[in-house]
C-alpha cells in the first residue's frame, strides 16, 4: 500500500520508513511559530520558568505580534511588549511585528517549506499546506512541549481527498472552492483528518488563491489542508530567494484515501457563508438583496495581492453605497506596499475604502473595525461565529474578495459577476 | 483522577460550541481569571456564575470548534470543569483539554441529558449512568497513550518523564 503525501512527511519526521493513517509518532518539529494572542502570555512563559528551560532550538522558533497590533488600548500595547521582550529573552531572532497576520509573514519569510513540519499556536496554521508542509495548530500547553523538546506526538491521520477540476468562471475565487468545500463536508467533516485539494482547478491557481483554500482546512475540523508542490510553488519559493532546504513528496498512486470527493469548477457560481458557521454555504443568489454595513477585505484568507488587486478590478472607478463602510487590511506589509506601488490601494481608497494597517484586528473583533449590535458585515476572512467580529448580536457572511466588493457598492449582498 | 467513578450534576448545551463562544475573543486580553467570567457568555451569561466545582459540562456535536486558544479550556478549568462529554469534540480543543487535564468524554447519547440530571461517568469502563432519568449509556474510553498524560498529571510533566526513558 502507498502513503499520502502525510503520511510521507510525517513518517521522515520520525524517523521511520513507513507511515499509515492512526499510528502514532513522536515526530520532530521543523518550526514552532506563536502569535501574540496565544502565544507565550499563554501558560508558555510562566512554565518555561517553572521548568528552568530554554527553547529547544531558537532558530526553529518563530514570534509574531500581529493579533494586537497596533494595539488599541494599554492591555493589548502591554501582550505585545510582553512578546516582543520574552522573544529577545531566549534568543528568538525570528521575531515579527506590525507586519501582518502570522501566517502570511511565516510563508513571506521562508518559515513554512514544502516537506516540514510546521506547528502553531493558531488554528489556521493548516495555511502552510499550500507550501507542502504539514502544518497545523496545537494549543499553548502543547506549545511548551514542543519548545522543550522540538517533539510531538502526532496520530497520523486518514487523508479525504478533493479533486477539482475544470475552470472557474469569471468573477468565481478560490475563496469559493473552499468554501463550497467546506458546505459539502461540514464543519466537523474532516475533524482528525488531512485534506488533500488536488486536480486542475487546484493546479491551475497561484499560490495567493492555494492557500485561501488551504487556510481554511480547519473549518472541516481538519488537521491539514494539503496541496501537492509544483513549479509554482518552487518559482513562489525560488522569488524568495529559496532554492534548497526543502524536500517535495508526492502522494502514491496506491496511497490509501478514506474519501475522494469530485468537484467541477464550471458549475461553481459565487457563494457565501451565512451566519453563523462556515458550512451554511449557499449561492450568491440566494441570499441577494441582502442589506450590509460593513465590508471587509483583508486577513490571512482573504487579504493577499491577489484579492486586492480582483477587489479593484470590481471597484475601479466606482463609489461604495452611502452608509456603508469598506476596510481593507492588507495581509502584510509587503502585500500593502506592492498595492501601493501598482495602484491598487489608490483604486480602492478613491472609491471609498478606508485602509488599514496589515492586522489580525478586524477579523476578530479586536481593533480596526469590530461591529456594533444589529449590523451586517460580509468579509472575506475565514470565521463567521457567533460575535466573532465584534458584537454577540451582528452578523458575518463570508464570501471571495469580489464579492464582498461588490457588496459595497450596493450596500447588499450582490453577485459579482456583474461588475466583472 | 484517583477516582474512577466521577459524579455530578449536568449543564447541558447544544451542537457546535465553538471557542469564540466559550473564550469569546474581546476578552482574552483579560486574565485567565477575569476572563473566565465571559465564558459561555454569547449563549449563557450566567454560565461563570453557576457552574459550580464538580458540576458536568455535557454538549452535542463538535464541542470547542474553531481556535486553537487555550483560554477556552483554560477558562472552562478555572470554573471548576474537570470533565466535559459530548457527542464529538473538535481536535484541537480536544488536546487542549487533555493536556491541562480536563476529562473529554465522547457518547452518543448525549441527546438524552439534560440540565441537572445526575451523572455517575465510569471513565475507565466507558460507561455513564443517569441516575435521575435511571438510563445507561456508552461513552468513549480514554485511549491508553492520553491516559499516561493524564495520570501523569499533564503534558509536561509526561514529557519530562518520556525524556528521561529515552
Ligand atoms: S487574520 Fe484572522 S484568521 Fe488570520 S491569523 Fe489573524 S485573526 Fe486569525
Amino acid at each position: 500500500m502507498g502513503m499520502t503525501i502525510s503520511e510521507k512527511i510525517l513518517a521522515h519526521a520520525a524517523g521511520v520508513d513507513k507511515a499509515s493513517a492512526g499510528d502514532i509518532l513522536w515526530v520532530k518539529v521543523d518550526k514552532a511559530m506563536m502569535d501574540d494572542i496565544l502565544g507565550p502570555r499563554v501558560e508558555i512563559a510562566e512554565k518555561l520558568k517553572e521548568l528552568n528551560a530554554g527553547v529547544w532550538d531558537k532558530d526553529k522558533v518563530v514570534v509574531i505580534s500581529d493579533h494586537y497590533t497596533p494595539p488599541a488600548n494599554a492591555k493589548q500595547a502591554e501582550i505585545v511588549k510582553f512578546t516582543r521582550e520574552w522573544a529577545k529573552e531566549y534568543g528568538v531572532d525570528n521575531y515579527y511585528e506590525f507586519v501582518g497576520p502570522c501566517h502570511q509573514i511565516m510563508v513571506e519569510n521562508g518559515h513554512a517549506l514544502p516537506g516540514k513540519v510546521v506547528l502553531g499556536t493558531d488554528s489556521h496554521t493548516c495555511m502552510y499546506g499550500a507550501m507542502g508542509a504539514f502544518a497545523t495548530g496545537i494549543g499553548s500547553t502543547e506549545m511548551l512541549g514542543v519548545l522543550v523538546t522540538g517533539e510531538i506526538w502526532l496520530k497520523v491521520p486518514e487523508t479525504i481527498r478533493v479533486v477539482w477540476e475544470g475552470h472557474l468562471q469569471k468573477g468565481v475565487m478560490a475563496k469559493d472552492v473552499v468554501l463550497k468545500t467546506i458546505g459539502k463536508i461540514g464543519h466537523a467533516g474532516a475533524t482528525y483528518k488531512a485534506v488533500e485539494n488536488v486536480g486542475s482547478t487546484i493546479e491551475n491557481m497561484i499560490m495567493d488563491e492555494r492557500m485561501a483554500i488551504s487556510n481554511m482546512a480547519v473549518e472541516m475540523g481538519a488537521k491539514a489542508g494539503i496541496i501537492p508542490t509544483d513549479e509554482k510553488t518552487k518559482e513562489y519559493l525560488a522569488q524568495r530567494g529559496i532554492t534548497e532546504g526543502y524536500e517535495i513528496y508526492e502522494s502514491d498512486e496506491d496511497a490509501e484515501y478514506c474519501e475522494t470527493l469530485y468537484f467541477k469548477a464550471e458549475e461553481l457560481e459565487p457563494v457565501v457563508a451565512c451566519p453563523h458557521e462556515v458550512d451554511n454555504v449557499t449561492e450568491i443568489k440566494n441570499v441577494e438583496g441582502t442589506e450590509i454595513h460593513q465590508a471587509y477585505i483583508g486577513s490571512c484568507t482573504g487579504g493577499r495581492y491577489n484579492d486586492l488587486l480582483e477587489a479593484s478590478k470590481v471597484l475601479k472607478e466606482r463609489k461604495i453605497a452611502k452608509g456603508v463602510r469598506l476596510l481593507v487590511s492588507p495581509a502584510s506589509k509587503e502585500v500593502w506596499d506592492r498595492c501601493a506601488k501598482d495602484g491598487i490601494l489608490q483604486i480602492l481608497s478613491e472609491a471609498g475604502a478606508t485602509i488599514l494597517a496589515a492586522s489580525c484586528g478586524a477579523c476578530l473583533g479586536l481593533h480596526s473595525g469590530a461591529l456594533a449590535p444589529g449590523e451586517v458585515c460580509i468579509s472575506s476572512t475565514n470565521r463567521n461565529f457567533l460575535g466573532r467580529m465584534g458584537s454577540k448580536d451582528s452578523k458575518v457572511y463570508l464570501a471571495s474578495p469580489v464579492s464582498v466588493a461588490a457588496a459595497a457598492i450596493e450596500g447588499k449582498i450582490v453577485d459579482p459577476r456583474k461588475y466583472l | 483522577m484517583s477516582d474512577k467513578i466521577i459524579k455530578g450534576s449536568v449543564w447541558k448545551y447544544g451542537d457546535n460550541i465553538n471557542t469564540d463562544i466559550i473564550s469569546p475573543p474581546a476578552y482574552m486580553e483579560l486574565s485567565i481569571a477575569e476572563a473566565s467570567k465571559y465564558a459561555m457568555s454569547p449563549i449563557d451569561p450566567e454560565f461563570s456564575t453557576k457552574f459550580n466545582k464538580g458540576d458536568i459540562l455535557v454538549a452535542e456535536n463538535n464541542f470547542g470548534s474553531g481556535s486553537s486558544r487555550e483560554t477556552a479550556p483554560l477558562t472552562l478549568k478555572h470554573l471548576g470543569v474537570d470533565i466535559i462529554i459530548a457527542k464529538s469534540f473538535a481536535r484541537i480543543f480536544y488536546r487542549n483539554a487533555i493536556n491541562l487535564g480536563i476529562l473529554v468524554l465522547e457518547c452518543n447519547e448525549t441527546h438524552k441529558i439534560e440540565d441537572r440530571d445526575e451523572l455517575e461517568v465510569n471513565y475507565l469502563e466507558g460507561e455513564i449512568k443517569n441516575i435521575t432519568k435511571n438510563e445507561t449509556y456508552k461513552c468513549s474510553k480514554m485511549p491508553e497513550h492520553i491516559m499516561k498524560i493524564i495520570n501523569a498529571g499533564g503534558l509536561v510533566p509526561f514529557l519530562k518523564e518520556y525524556k528521561k526513558d529515552r
